[in-house]
């Protein structure tokens, strides 16, 4: 895990720059319902008329309300406000402003000379009452003033339709203050929004009767805000694009890095280290398990990143909607939760079994096309169509099982989100009547509550996904922890001049790290250049595992290999394998070309190099017949090959480097007797001075060999020439008879 | 709500098609979509009943959740009637709160009615889905055992696992879960149309207006997308394949010094990977930001205009809020209808490979009057047999000879030359193109396939056996026979006294690759199996390599017996079971070259002699 960490370094800065960007994303996202809500609350409720302060207002008017003012009061409020005398103004002045106020050519306007919200919030809270005073007087007339004045005798018995002002302008102090006090009361049980909200009434009327074009404050008010809820969105978009352009990159990164890591580790392993992993291991975790942690990596840059930062902000904006009303996103997360984690529950154990059923069921399937021979010839059909059955049977019904739990989930969710929404509109009904809220800030109480919701289902789907995924990122760390072990010496010796590819054992044992036992035991030889000593044995008798140490593949458990004198691990891996040309069991070639696999341990070689390597290694016929010759396509893998053709080449390849010690890998046992022949003549006839080691099964590609190294059990149970060992030597002579019948071995 | 809820929906199908991004662009297409798809259908048959009730339940749900904005934009509307009217001072003016509480209990029905449609249509489809894959996967391993070897020559195991597992799974998915969705995007879009349409034609068309604008910007994003996607799978091949051939190779690049040139070229690919991956990632994830943006403007454009009708007192304020979610709701079916479109695709080349293995060649039927196989004796005859793999390749060429009753045949030749043709076209796995075989005088074309197969044992170098103990491996020669046969089988194999040394001895049971017992020993399991088959006629693989000397000491021995007073075809590596053979068959690159005894075939000096000489050439000489 550390491993990985510390492939995220280079991205830090990119990944603060993602954190910033979806903060500015979640900003914007939590802002649109505040702009939906406005559309709804002042465009269409209130008119596209924001608050109770009037930008404009008849002189007369503004006379009214600020009777009910204290002088403090009064005295803030006109501050704010210019007055337009249209006795004062120039008839251009004049005429620009009756465009917009026709009212003005009768009647004195106060406009509002200010913009800053935060006097405007102030004045809001001034002027709401007194305008309500004055509309209520407008409205029911003197009538609402008796009403107001409550017990005030003297008011009593004035007759209707008098100017409910010109009373007031003579009112004694005290019934004034006596009045005022009875309609504090009656506003008492309004909050501030109601009375905004009503007062925004009165300004609408007030704007009607100053001429004012309300419907095109309106519309204006509304496209506005449609323009900067656009533009939010707009910011928004752009944020979560430039999020994903870093998330792409830095995934895409970190699959680029690990992806390199990992394979400049395994390139540097040892056959041990292959052994540990498996070959297959290695190359699905370099390549299946880097891709997930790619693709987690953009998740959890967007998604799970994204998702906190969206929960958290929504929960913010829901508590300063209102505070009272977040239970009920409690409610809803609780809901949601609990359906997830009993369906989980439900449908894990089966998901984690399903696994097993498919790979049942492509075993069975497997085992009908691999044995496709011998279920025909046995005539066993039927019997393979039951067991098919049986695993088809119970992969259907664990599929069923849980498809079918998985379908609860998707109406249940639904309903739950649907009854959260009922929910809040009934819950809010009631905030609204007691006027603690108003319809549009439902509407985005709503959206709040969904965004957590979300958030929420977000992080549940990914704590899914994550586990499958973490699972990747601990086989990769595997791979990138393990170090290989056979390593170069801290100051590598250099290689005698002159000598030319003498290989001795010197009581060599070794042992596979875990086993218990030797593979080989106290193994002694000297393999002189010039000559070919040979390996026979019976399968599992050690006779591969020897060679593989001579290049280093594994390191010996106790003795020593030396080639040229010096023990082969005090030189450089690099220098040591220049010495060699190693040809193994089987023919790997690497895409690309004849020529390329040819050229594979010695770029430089000339053409005459190439083509006599390939006449030695009897590939000239089948080359040739291509019709591409030397520059034939080998497919990944040389699968266009035959086998025996993939031996020839990886003969020749290893010819074509020139090396003072050639090791053949049981490389013979894939061509025929006769190719097996001509080349192994050809050999000794081409190849002077090497040391020539030879791994075989058969006895006629050994007979002729100077040495023959007869193997059991990981001993040396015979060494000399075809001659005396079938003299002296049993397990040669079993193998012998096994293999030619007497005339022939003596012959 | 609505936008909440497709984003949930859409969730399983993301995870399911993994990396393939939003749009899931792994598409492959079908070469003949609409047959394919007709073919499907016709396939679905049986279900139609369960079909229609799913269509009607999954309709019958998109409705009840459209009409719920619709209700709930007049509780909205009585809420804020009740709230203008409260402020505006009227008299004993409140909210209804009776009222409102009606709708939302309604409302609750309806939506506790919707889910539980949906849930009662998912569940019958999923149903329906399991059959149907069950089903399509049964044949499938049916028509395995029906169809002619010669399919298998061009067609890898690993195509036909595919068909079992993902073109089968995804054609299940695409029932399980697209064709309600299919059902449900498409009655919700309509019913949303309806419902826009009833609050105010004038908004409906100016939302509908931005279905061009969302189909056009899907478009180019697919587009470009599409093209590094491929690039991204190709390139992500090549690390793929690089990282195989090092990995596999890895002894080699060791010895040869190549770890820099293929770090090297690794760095290459890896580079040119990156590169088209991140932008192909980039592309494919901007989709939903740019779809919720034009989900935005139409929100916008809905404000306005409901706005302005509020204004000229065409609709109310509820009507606004519904219309805006249906709005919300509009732009979803749209945005996952190139993602069906996409799974569609797919899941017509799916269903089109499973059908086109469904519908190949079979074997030719047996005879109708087949002859009776229980008097054989094993005599085997080859009348001027002419054959090849294809047509334009004939390999055997005229080939006759006759086999007496308990002789033994030793095919010879070069590795690749062939000789298992020959056993195959004894069998019938092949048919010969033209000439005959015989058995006993009869043509083996006049036998029942199995009766014919009955007639013989085979004993392959490539051992097969399966996942299971040893006593059902062995048992497999005969299927009804009892526990003590196959012991004695075993015994008779040299096989008793390995298995008893195994854990659980007979009833050990095999692994996956058989691993757990040698190579040799595998090949003694499968005489065992068929000295209980007990045969008339022989075919035997020598063993060449892989086996220890002590264990093919008892394969010999083994076969031997197995061997004993049987006609036996054998594919010999071993001088001497060549040179006691009645009769050799040479073949070379496909063709029988030469016929005759050891002794025969010396004298006629051609290539036998010289690939048997070849081996004791003196390598000085």
């Amino acid at each position: 895990m550390g491993k990985i960490l510390k492939h995220m370094k280079p991205y830090i800065i990119a990944i603060i720059g993602i954190v910033a960007f979806l903060l500015l994303q979640a900003v914007c996202d939590l802002s649109l319902p505040d702009y939906t809500s406005n559309i709804v609350n002042v465009g269409i409720q209130q008119g596209g008329i924001e608050n109770a302060v009037p930008d404009a207002i008849r002189k007369s008017e503004m006379d009214k309300i600020t009777f009910f003012m204290s002088a403090e009061e009064k005295s803030q409020v006109l501050n704010n406000y210019s007055l337009l005398e249209k006795g004062k103004l120039s008839q251009s002045e004049l005429d620009k402003y009756a465009k917009e106020y026709s009212e003005i050519k009768n009647n004195d306007v106060y406009t509002l000379n200010t913009d800053d919200k935060a006097i405007i919030k102030e004045l809001n809270a001034i002027i709401g009452k007194p305008i309500l005073i004055v509309a209520s007087l407008e409205k029911d007339g003197i009538a609402a003033l008796q009403k107001g004045a409550g017990a005030s005798q003297s008011l009593a018995n004035i007759p209707k339709g008098t100017d409910p002002f010109l009373i007031l302008s003579k009112l004694t102090k005290e019934q004034l203050q006596g009045m005022q006090k009875a309609i504090n009361e009656k506003f008492a049980t309004m909050s501030e929004s109601m009375i905004t909200q009503a007062a925004v009434l009165y300004v609408h009327t007030e704007y009607v009767a100053l001429g004012r074009n309300t419907d095109k404050l309106q519309t204006n008010y509304i496209l506005y805000s449609g323009l900067i809820m656009l533009l939010i969105a707009l910011v928004s978009m752009a944020a979560s694009v430039v999020v994903g352009f870093i998330a792409a990159r830095v995934s895409a990164g970190l699959g680029r890095s690990l992806r390199k890591d990992v394979f400049e580790n395994v390139v540097g392993f040892s056959n041990t280290e292959f052994d540990k992993f498996s070959t297959s291991s290695l190359i699905t975790r370099s390549t299946n398990d880097i891709q997930q942690v790619q693709t987690l990596m953009v998740m959890l840059l967007r998604i799970v990143f994204y998702a906190p930062i969206l929960g958290i902000g929504g929960f913010i904006k829901v508590l300063s909607t209102d505070t009272s009303m977040s239970w009920v996103i409690g409610v809803a997360v609780l809901a949601i939760m609990s359906l997830i984690l009993v369906l989980l529950g439900v449908a894990m154990p089966k998901f984690k079994s399903m696994q097993k059923l498919v790979d049942k069921l492509n075993l069975v399937t497997r085992e009908s096309l691999t044995g496709m021979l011998v279920i025909r010839a046995f005539g066993t059909q039927k019997n393979e169509e039951k067991k098919f059955d049986k695993a088809n049977t119970d992969f259907t019904r664990t599929n069923l099982f849980t498809s079918r739990v998985m379908v609860i989930m998707m109406p249940a969710m639904m309903l739950i989100m649907n009854g959260v929404s009922l929910l809040i509109v009934w819950v809010a009904g009631h905030q609204i009547d007691l006027g603690k809220m108003q319809v549009g800030n439902m509407f985005a109480f709503m959206q709040y509550a969904m965004q957590i919701i979300m958030a929420f289902l977000m992080i549940s789907m990914v704590s899914i996904i994550l586990p499958r995924a973490s699972v990747s990122i601990s086989r990769i760390s595997e791979v990138i922890n393990t170090k290989g072990t056979i390593l170069d010496p801290q100051e590598p010796k250099e290689f005698y001049k002159g000598l030319n590819g003498n290989v001795e054992f010197r009581n060599v044992s070794f042992k596979y790290p875990g086993a218990e036992d030797d593979v080989l035991s106290n193994i002694s030889f000297t393999a002189k250049s010039g000559e070919t000593t040979a390996f026979i044995g019976s399968t599992g008798s050690g006779k591969s595992t020897l060679i593989n140490l001579i290049p280093r593949f594994y390191d010996v458990t106790k003795g020593q290999i030396l080639v040229d004198g010096t023990d082969i691990r005090e030189v450089s891996q690099h220098d040591l394998r220049e010495k060699i040309g190693y040809v193994p069991q089987k023919g790997i070639l690497f895409s690309g070309t004849i020529e390329s696999n040819l050229r594979y341990g010695f770029e430089a070689a000339t053409e005459e190099d190439i083509r006599s390597a390939a006449e030695i290694a009897q590939a000239v016929d089948f080359i040739s017949e291509k019709e591409e010759g030397f520059k034939a396509e080998i497919s990944q893998g040389g699968t266009n090959v035959s086998g025996g053709q993939k031996q020839r080449l990886s003969i020749a390849r290893a010819l074509v480097k020139k090396p003072e010690i050639f090791i053949f890998d049981d490389s013979f046992s894939a061509l025929d007797f006769k190719t097996d022949a001509a080349l192994r003549r050809a050999l000794n006839a081409k190849i002077k001075g090497a040391t020539l080691l030879i791994v075989a099964q058969r006895i006629s590609t050994v007979m002729n060999a100077d040495q023959i190294l007869v193997l059991e059990e990981g001993q040396v149970v015979g060494i000399g020439t075809h001659k005396e060992l079938m003299e002296n030597c049993e397990v040669y002579q079993q193998i012998a008879l096994s293999q030619l019948s007497k005339e022939e071995l003596l012959s | 709500m609505s936008k909440h809820e497709d984003n949930i929906k859409r969730e399983p199908r993301k995870q399911r098609q993994g990396m393939g991004g939003p749009m899931g662009m792994k598409t492959q297409k079908a070469k003949d979509f609409k047959g394919t798809m007709k073919k499907l259908i016709a396939y679905m048959k049986p279900y139609r009943i369960s079909i229609i009730i799913v269509f009607i339940f999954a309709i019958g749900s998109s409705l009840f959740s459209i009409v719920g904005p619709k209700i709930l934009g007049k509780a909205t509307t009585k809420l804020f009637d009740g709230l203008v009217s409260k402020v505006s001072g009227v008299e004993g003016a409140a909210i209804d709160f009776g009222y409102i509480g009606n709708i939302i209990l309604i409302l609750i029905g309806l939506y506790g009615i919707s889910a539980l449609f949906s849930f009662v249509q998912g569940f019958i489809m999923s149903g329906v889905a399991q059959k149907v894959s069950y089903k399509l996967r049964k044949e499938i391993s049916e028509k395995i055992n029906r169809m002619p070897l010669k399919y298998f020559d061009k067609t890898t195991h690993g195509e036909v696992l595919s068909r079992v597992t993902n073109d089968v799974d995804t054609v299940s998915q695409t029932l399980n879960q697209s064709l309600s969705q299919i059902i449900s995007s498409f009655t919700t879009l309509i019913g949303i149309l309806i419902m826009m349409l009833t609050i105010s034609w004038l908004m409906t068309v100016a939302s509908v207006l931005i279905i061009p604008l969302s189909v056009i910007a899907i478009a180019l994003i697919v587009k470009r997308s599409q093209k590094y996607f491929k690039q991204q799978q190709e390139y992500l091949g090549h690390v793929n394949g690089h990282v195989e051939e090092t990995f596999s190779a890895h002894s080699i690049v060791k010895a040869f010094n190549g770890e820099k040139k293929a770090i090297e070229q690794f760095d290459n690919i890896n580079d040119t990977l990156y590169k088209s991956a991140w932008k192909s990632q980039f592309l494919s994830g901007m989709m939903m930001p740019i779809m919720s943006f034009i989900g935005n403007i139409g929100y916008v454009i809905v404000s306005i205009l409901g706005g302005w009708l509020v204004i000229k007192k065409t609709i109310e304020v509820g009507d606004i809020l519904a219309f805006i979610q249906y709005v919300r709701q509009f732009t979803q079916p749209i945005a996952t209808a190139a993602q069906i479109a996409n799974v569609l695709q797919s899941t017509a080349a799916a269903s089109e490979r499973v059908f086109a293995f469904l519908e190949e060649e079979e074997e030719v039927k047996d005879s109708e009057d087949p002859v009776s196989t229980d008097n054989v004796k094993g005599g085997v005859a080859f009348r001027s047999v002419h054959f090849g793999y294809n047509p334009e390749n004939i390999i055997i060429n005229d080939f006759s000879a006759d086999i007496e009753p308990g002789q033994r045949v030793a095919i010879v030749g070069p590795t690749g030359a062939g000789k298992t043709t020959m056993v195959k076209l004894l069998m019938r796995f092949y048919d010969v193109n033209s000439g005959d075989i015989f058995i006993d005088g009869n043509n083996i074309m006049d036998f029942k396939r199995s009766d014919l197969r009955d007639i013989f044992g085979m004993v392959l170098q490539d051992t097969w056996l399966f996942n299971g103990t040893i006593m059902e491996n062995i048992r497999y020669g005969r299927l009804d026979a009892t526990d003590e046969e196959v012991i004695l089988a075993a015994k008779a194999a040299h096989a008793h006294h390995f298995i008893k040394t195994l854990p659980d001895g007979y009833n050990m049971i095999l692994n996956e690759e058989a691993s757990n017992v040698s190579q040799g020993q595998k090949q003694l399991l499968t005489i065992a199996r068929a000295i209980l088959a007990d045969p008339k006629i022989l075919i035997l693989d020598e063993a060449t390599s892989s086996v220890d000397t002590r264990t093919e000491v008892q394969i010999q021995k083994a076969m031997e017996h197995l061997m004993h007073n049987r006609t036996s075809f054998i594919i010999a590596h071993r001088l001497s079971t060549i040179r006691d053979a009645d009769l050799i068959l040479v073949m070379q690159d496909g063709d029988i070259v030469e016929q005759g005894t050891h002794e025969n075939l010396l004298v006629a000096n051609g290539f036998y002699a010289s690939m048997y000489n070849s081996q004791f050439e003196n390598e000085a000489s």
